[in-house]
């Protein structure tokens, strides 16, 4: 078998997944045959493109196997079908076997929405939710998916099974939901989506391969619902915000692996290309109404990335939509990121107050960058002592080898 | 369609401590939820209240003793039993239910 074979076999799996496992679902009826037909489908694929060469259009040719594989399965076994209540597509009806054409796409569409919408249905827990969309929507292997969020496999395959039988068992619908429900929903596909590309950008170390790979899943998620969703201002607000930070990936760790902050990163190796493409979609995500919290985070992300330096950035208006950003999300996250801004407009001793209400209030509680924040305003202020405590508790709480690394760094500049 | 029982989950302080309008709109309330279930297209099959916690009696492993299974903040106060066509509809007939000292709880019936 040619290295091509398996790399086209692999370019499938991660281009065309979703696409061919919606439309395979609509036919089978039930998601765990139709994971199992199309997994079949890759398989079957490496023997028959090496023989007979890889199509033109894998998808279509993926799904064509799969879908027969699901009617076959149908056939022999009719019995199982009164028991895969998991996917009820709303027409009801078993479809004949169709020519999958250009014709089709708009149906294709939908079914790939209706997949990722019901992944992250709100009845599912928010660990779920990322797990089975890791699994459904991007195809990874149940022990990808479990290298990546640093559980067992068991535990993956644990959260996955439970996160079916609740779709199953309480009949979560498989549709894209109604008008009325839709900017809600939508923002919980951008909560997996999103985490799923923090998850592969922030933490070095595990199995690297799979944490870029992540990203890349995020990213192309994005683009993939961006594509079925054009007029969705918040989608542009994710992928732009996505291409902004990423756009830092080169810079994030120095040549010996130490985690490098914004301030010291090399401003000249940012993707400048994604950067631009950024930009323009944040005009595009604030325009035509009041912006939605993806829209402003990725507004803020431009203000970082079009700034010559750190002490150069607008930070007056990076303020003022952190503002914006607490008002439509009012997380004592965004306020604490809020304080670092703060700080760079109106000195390290106003955000210190706005701080130590974070900390009374107690939500942050066991939160690493309270006082990893808290530590480095105190520091700022030359309150040494102070600062050395704070970076002791920050270190009490972080688990991340890098990031253990540069608090101990910071803790041993202030001892 | 399938069976969803909805649960009431409330402080019963709140309702000692309500004052008669307060009460009557709670009722109010719960006569209108009826109406609203049908226009959802959902079917309201039964519901009651229930009285305090103070009158349960609770048997396990037949002993018996005096109150609820579970002491909770938020005692539970009443049900509805509704049919849906699916989980959505039978969690926007759950957004409407009448719980305002806590909230509710959307579970399906088992079918064998």
């Amino acid at each position: 078998m040619t290295r091509d074979v398996r790399e086209a076999v692999a370019e499938a799996h991660r281009r065309e997944w979703a696409f061919v496992l919606a439309a395979t679902a609509r036919v089978a009826g039930d998601i765990d045959l139709a994971e199992e037909c199309v997994q079949d489908a890759y398989v079957s694929a490496l023997d028959a493109w090496a023989r007979d060469g890889v199509p033109a259009n894998t998808g279509a040719w993926l799904t064509v196997a799969a879908r027969r594989r699901a009617i076959d399965a149908h056939r022999r076994d009719r019995t199982l079908r009164t028991k895969l209540p998991l996917l009820i597509p709303p027409d009801g009806d078993q479809e004949p076997e169709p020519e999958l054409d250009e014709q089709e796409p708009s149906v294709i569409a939908d079914d790939r929405l209706r997949l990722v919408f019901t992944c992250c249905h709100p009845a599912l827990a928010r660990e779920a939710q990322v797990a089975l969309t890791l699994r459904l929507v991007c195809g990874l292997t149940t022990e990808e998916i479990a290298q990546a969020f640093l559980v067992s496999e068991a535990t993956m395959a644990a959260r996955v099974t439970r996160a079916k039988k609740k779709i199953s068992a309480a009949r979560v619908p498989y549709r894209v939901p109604a008008e009325a429900d839709l900017p809600e929903r939508l923002d919980a596909v951008l909560t997996v989506v999103h985490l799923l590309f923090t998850t592969g950008h922030t933490a070095p170390g595990g199995t690297d391969l799979i944490r870029a790979d992540l990203v890349d899943r995020a990213v192309q998620l994005t683009l993939m619902l961006q594509q079925l969703m054009p007029d969705e201002r918040e989608v542009r607000g994710l992928l732009a915000l996505l291409l902004l930070t990423d756009a830092r990936r080169a810079t994030r760790t120095a040549p010996d692996g130490r985690m490098l902050l914004l301030e010291e990163q090399d401003r000249s190796r940012w993707d400048r290309d994604a950067i631009a493409e950024g930009q323009r979609l944040v005009m595009s995500a604030l325009r035509g109404g009041q912006p939605g919290r993806f829209a402003l985070q990725a507004a803020i992300a431009a203000l970082h990335a079009e700034a010559p330096s750190y002490g150069e950035t607008d930070w007056l208006q990076v303020l003022r939509l952190y503002d914006e950003l607490v008002r439509v999300w009012p997380s004592p996250v965004v306020v604490l990121n809020r304080t670092v801004a703060l700080s760079m407009v109106d000195g390290p001793a106003a955000a210190l107050a706005e701080v130590a209400l974070l900390e009374d209030d107690g939500r942050l509680a066991g939160y690493r960058y309270l006082y990893a924040t808290k530590a480095d305003l105190l520091n700022r202020l030359g309150q040494r002592a102070d600062a050395a405590k704070a970076y002791r508790e920050a270190l009490a709480v972080t688990a991340n080898a890098q990031e253990r690394d540069f608090l101990t760094r910071r803790l041993s500049e202030v001892s | 369609m399938a069976q969803y029982l909805i649960l009431i989950y409330e402080t019963e302080e709140s309702y000692a401590k309500a004052t008669e309008a307060e009460l009557n709109a709670v009722m109010a309330a719960h006569n209108r939820f009826a109406e609203q279930v049908a226009e959802l297209g959902a079917t309201m099959v039964g519901g009651n209240a229930l009285q305090p916690t103070m009158t349960a009696t609770t048997i396990r492993s037949d002993i018996v003793t005096d109150g609820p299974f579970v002491e909770t903040k938020e005692a539970l106060g009443g049900y509805y039993l509704i049919e849906a066509a699916d989980l959505d509809q039978a969690l926007a007939v759950g957004k409407l239910c009448p719980a305002p000292y806590g909230g509710v709880e959307v579970r399906p019936i088992m079918t064998f």
